[in-house]
């Protein structure tokens, strides 16, 4: 049995073990996916209907590449962090729970990874 | 000590949700969640965009026809609210972090300013990227 009250027990990293760098992240993407979508929202309106060339063309700026990518990492790591939150709340058997956290922050990598891949070849010329 | 002590009693652990009247705080409080969701799954439509440019101009062509169909129209309107209610919530739940505007009156006018935010964003950028296209095919 422990001896350690339950407040003492949530104090500093809490009973997660893991403090606030959760929450913390979450902000922090939020900060910036708020200019980066806004960016995005702007840019795919402008492209929509356009073809490949134009894709090309408007990648090849690497101040554009480079927001994108930005975008896409920031935009999986929020997405994640919240669907973590989500099934942690609603899903109680805690196998799958587990499995569906790793499955989420597994697919994140993935598709991000995909995203990432796919707009730096985009950038170099296609 | 006859009794444990109070943080150790079985209190409820959440209110359950159906005995309380919809209000505009909780509903678009889901709805920041369900758009959320909604938005990882969405996100993919733009993996699989880029992709596909990525991999070929005639499938990137194939992959913007259907954009441009019906279906498309329906999927991008639908992800284009999610995300617009979701940023324009999203920057409420930051002011509110900041301790701004969490009193009853002004969290339910600043919900109410959000989905009028999305509902508007919406249809104009529906309206920009259908026009010069014209109809759908």
């Amino acid at each position: 049995m422990s001896f350690r009250t339950p407040l003492g027990r949530v104090r500093g990293l809490g009973s997660a073990r893991d403090g606030t760098h959760h929450w913390w992240a979450q902000r922090v993407t939020a900060i910036a996916l708020v200019p980066l979508t806004v960016w995005f929202v702007v840019s795919i309106l402008m492209l929509a209907g356009a073809d490949r060339v134009a894709i090309v063309d408007w990648l090849g700026n690497p101040v554009t590449a480079g927001l994108l990518v930005m975008l896409i990492l920031a935009s999986f790591h929020h997405g994640q962090l919240g669907l973590q939150v989500v099934i942690e709340d609603y899903v109680h058997n805690e196998g799958w729970k587990i499995g569906l956290i790793v499955f989420v922050k597994l697919a994140a990598l993935l598709f991000g990874g995909i995203a990432v891949i796919s707009a730096l070849k985009l950038a170099f010329g296609g | 000590m006859a009794s444990d002590p109070p943080a150790r009693r079985d209190r409820p652990l959440s209110p359950h949700l159906q005995v309380y009247k919809p209000q505009w705080t909780s509903v678009l409080s889901i709805l920041h969640r369900i758009t959320g969701v909604a938005l990882a799954a969405g996100t993919l439509l733009l993996v699989w965009w880029l992709a596909a440019a990525a991999s070929s101009a005639d499938y990137f062509a194939w992959v913007q026809g259907f954009m441009a169909s019906w279906a498309g129209i329906v999927l991008l309107i639908g992800w284009a609210f999610a995300l617009y209610y979701h940023l324009c919530n999203g920057i409420r739940h930051l002011f509110w972090d900041a301790g701004i505007g969490l009193e009853l009156g002004p969290a339910r006018l600043s919900g109410m300013a959000v989905v009028a935010a999305a509902a508007a964003l919406t249809v104009v950028s529906t309206v920009i990227a259908l026009a010069p296209q014209g109809a759908p095919a």
